[in-house]
This record gives structure tokens, sequence and C-alpha cells, in this order.
């Protein structure tokens, strides 16, 4: 990645079951993924000497990442939580990076991991702020009217936000640890229930539990270790911040600026992405990233998927394990073991053929934040 | 006199603050207030100490007009709170206010097909207890 002096990669991937797990607890989830991902890199509590985290969304303790160390056994020399709710775990790459570059810490374990489903979900239906009154419930509201907005401006159609969950959930269909891995048709788009038109519930992550988990280290120490590492190429930021009806431009995110940040630290464009995995929280939001990434005009990134461009096969597939909306609703770690998987080669049947540059998108709030990040086989 | 149809949205008004006290004053006495700032001419909402333009702490309140237009809109389905089940579907509409800020509020006893991004709505403030009152928004005229 241009600026830092030395290159840095993903060296460990790890997960524990997504969907509904009664019994393990939020920091079973991020120990048992860190610990996975440990395995998987052949790396111990011994060697492990950083822990990053996302504070798990559903009750955001403080002192989160200090709280999952201990659990793990671990006295770190880094640890620290981001809240940039959903863009995080990108972020917290780059504060990895930044700490390796810095000789702060030798291997730095980020994780995410979270139980609404089991536990408390209260936080997925509130109102926002003061905002009771006006009948503003959770986010799939506030994500439909920028859907609205979308439509309005671009023509984006019902059919073209079906072809999304359909492309996603045919994905999802080659992946066993999809919570939903039963191809859906738009008949089964078309009949399932309105929840803030214009989405139905097809347009909508469900509320998932489960944890995901990866360790970041320099090139040099990832030669010693058990898996082909993956390299970390660029990563950029974008944040518009303002509070999505106030924004001037409703259809819009942090994806350009973001996305420029990440092409621009790896020297690539987007003619060099093979597959992407993008934050899919919501049927409109991988159309306006890949518009704003540049794969395709503004206000055509519907026609990438009806198209079928997107499909494992295509131009350019998105989200081969499903994302949010099929695999497991939470806020992006498992994007980013997912493109791991991939470069890695270990896709199974939806192994994307000569998979060597990913993309991977992550945002949170109500496009709120964004992080892009780029990687490599090397 | 409250309407007994919109005594169920009492719940739902926020503590005021020190800020939002004249906001929320303003709609009992039957009237959008909105802060202005006399340094830069700017509108805002909601309420703060300061003027989120130009940074001056001195900013006063001024009954506006509040007319302005659907810039998007939602037709919620789902029943997240028991205030709003009885209007299942109701229509909820980002406003862009003629004076500058944008607002969020439902606009009740419409059909959700008759709502179009462009269409021309003012406010509609209705009392839900005895020293409240909701800020909703109705059709212009």
């Amino acid at each position: 990645m241009k600026g830092f002096s030395h290159r840095y990669c993903i060296v460990g991937v790890g997960q524990t079951p997504y969907g509904k797990v009664p019994g393990m607890s939020q920091l079973a989830h991020n120990v048992l993924a860190i610990r996975a991902a440990m395995a998987d890199a052949g790396l111990t509590t011994n060697e492990v000497d950083g822990v990053l985290t996302k504070a798990p969304t559903s009750t955001f303790p403080m002192l989160w990442a200090p709280k999952v160390a201990e659990a793990l056994r671990i006295t770190p020399r880094v640890t620290g939580t981001l809240d940039q709710a959903g863009a995080s775990n990108i972020g917290l790459i780059q504060y990895a990076i930044s700490c390796l570059e810095l000789g702060q810490a030798n291997y730095i374990a980020i994780s995410y991991g979270d139980n609404p489903r089991s536990g408390t979900r209260s936080t997925y239906a509130r109102p926002r702020g003061d905002d009771a009154l006006a009948g503003v419930f959770g986010a799939p509201s506030s994500y439909a009217m920028v859907a609205r907005r979308h439509m309005y401006e671009y023509g984006t159609t019902h059919e073209q936000l079906a072809n999304v969950a359909m492309t996603h959930r045919y994905h999802a269909s080659m992946n066993p640890n999809a919570v939903f891995q039963d191809p859906i048709t738009m008949d089964d788009y078309e009949h399932s229930r309105f929840v803030a038109e214009p989405f139905r519930l097809l347009d909508c992550c469900p509320v998932s539990d489960g944890g995901a988990a990866y360790i970041v280290t320099t090139e040099e120490r990832a030669k010693d270790l058990a898996k082909a590492p993956v390299y970390v190429e660029g990563i950029g930021q974008g944040h518009p911040a303002w509070d999505f009806f106030r924004r001037d431009q409703l259809a819009t995110s942090g994806a350009k600026v973001s996305g420029e940040g990440a092409f621009r630290t790896a020297g690539l464009g987007p003619e060099d992405i093979d597959f992407c995995e993008i934050y899919d929280c919501f049927t409109i939001v991988p159309l306006i990233t890949l518009e704003e990434y540049g794969f395709c005009a503004k206000g055509e990134g519907g026609s990438l998927y009806e198209d079928g461009q997107t499909r494992l096969g295509g131009r350019l597939p998105v989200n081969t394990s499903g994302g949010l909306l099929s695999e497991t609703g939470m806020p992006g770690t498992q994007l980013v073991v997912e493109a791991v998987r991939q470069l890695r080669g270990e896709g199974g049947p939806r192994q994307v053929a000569g998979a060597e540059v990913g993309l991977v998108s992550q945002q949170g709030g109500i496009m709120t934040t964004h992080s892009t990040m780029i990687v490599t086989k090397g | 006199m409250v309407d007994s149809a919109f005594a169920p949205f009492a719940e739902l008004v926020p503590e005021a603050s020190e800020e939002t006290a004249p906001f929320w004053d303003g709609l009992a006495a039957g009237e959008l207030r909105l802060q202005h700032c006399p340094a830069c001419g700017s509108y805002q909402h909601p309420a703060e100490s300061f003027c989120y333009a130009c940074g001056s702490t001195d900013v006063a309140w001024e009954a506006v007009h509040g007319h302005g237009a659907v810039y998007s809109f939602i037709v919620v389905h789902q029943p997240y709170h028991a205030a709003f089940r009885d209007r299942l579907p109701y229509v909820v509409a980002t406003v862009q206010l003629d004076e500058g800020p944008r607002m969020l509020g439902p606009i009740f006893d419409i059909d959700p097909a008759a709502v179009a991004i462009g269409m021309r709505v003012q406010p509609r403030i209705e009392p839900v207890s005895a020293d409240r009152a909701a800020l909703f928004f109705a059709p212009e005229g």
C-alpha cells in the first residue's frame, strides 16, 4: 500500500456459527472467532499481541477490546475499538497496519461478534434520537427513504432491487455457512411483505448472531505462517457524516471518496477488480456503492445486476458468500473473511475463477461512514 | 383539546432540553418555531446553543411558515410502535422546508398512492397532551 514502508497481509480468518446461535455470548463470538483465525494462520496466544474490535452493536459496551483480549488470556501491546459502525472493521485494518509500521505489535487480531438474534435486538427497532414522533424506527425506514430517492432520480426499479436479493441468495446457496441458502425467485420477492415501501422483507438483511475475525501482520512474518498471505493493497475512507435526510444528495454514499482512496493507495482501478464483497444491509446499497466506485455510470447499478454481470461467472461477481442479505446480517467483518477465502481459492462451488484482486466495501449508520479495501494474492 | 386519536403519541414526545424547549413550546402554542441565526441568516433544526453554519452563539427563535416539498418518502407497514398501529400503513416524508432545513414527519389521512416527490406540504400540528403537541405534515392548501 502506497505510503507505508512495508507490505501488510491478512494471514488468518475465522468465524463462529451465523444465524440464531443460543448459548453463545458476545464475548464467545469474539474470542472463538479470533481463536479460529489464529488456528487458520498457525498462530497462538503467545504470539498475537494486538486486539482490535468494533463494539457489539446490540449493547455497545465500553472498553470492549481489552475485555476480549483478557478473555483470550492475552496481555496485548495494542488494543482499541473504533466507532465507524459497519465501516469499522476495515478502518481497524488501517489502524492495525499503522501499529505494525510503527513496530507497536507483531500480529494483530481484529474481530466483531454479537448475539442480537438470541440476546436483545431492541437496538434494531429503536427510533432515531428524538424522531420517534416522525414514525421512523429502525434502519429499514431510513434506507427505504434513500431507495425511493434513487428510484426517483435514476429510474431504478423494484425488479432491479429484487435482482440484488436474488443474486446474493444464489451465491449463498453454495455457502454452507449462510443463514439463508434457498434460492429465491422474482415471484418470492414480489410476495414478500412490505416493511417500509419501497422495501419488502427480501430487501432487508436479517439480524444475526455470529462472530468473524482476522489476523494482520507484516509480509515478512506472513511468509512463515500456515496459509498463503492475502495482501492489503489499498484502503480508503469516506464519511458523509450528516444524518441521512439532511444530506444534500440522499442517493449517494461515502463510496466515491472511499473508493478513490483505496484505488489510489493500491495503484489500481475498477478494471483491475475480479470480484467484490459489498456491504448489502439493504438491496439499494450495492447499487449506489458500485456506481460510486465507477464500475458503471451513476444510476446504472441496477442494470449490472439485471444483466447478470454481478453473478458468479459474470464480469464482476458480487457478494460470493451471500453478503449481509443472505450469509449473515452482521456489520461487515464476514465480507473480509470471504474475500480472503476467495483469494486463497477456498470458495468451493462458489469460487470465482482466476480471483486475484478483490474489493471489500463496508459502511455504517445510514450511509454515514464508509471504508474500502483492495486485497490481492500478492 | 386533545383529540383522543393523537393521545397515544404523547409518550413519544422527548423530554425538552434547555435548547429544544422553545421548539416544543411553539408547537404547544400551535406554531412551528425554528432557530434563526441573525449573523448568517440560516435556519436550523434540531436546536442547539450555536449556529451549525457559522458557529455564532447568538441564535434566535422565529415562528416560520414551515411549508415545503416532499424530497423523499416511505410507506411504513411494520408495527414498530403502538401509537402508529391504527394508522398502518402510514406515510413518512423527508420534507424540504422553504426556510432551508429538512425535517422528517408523517403525512396521515392520505392515500399513499397520492404522495409523490415534489408534492407541496405544510405543518399539521396536533395536541397530544395538555401541554405538548406533535408536528406532522399535510398536503398544502
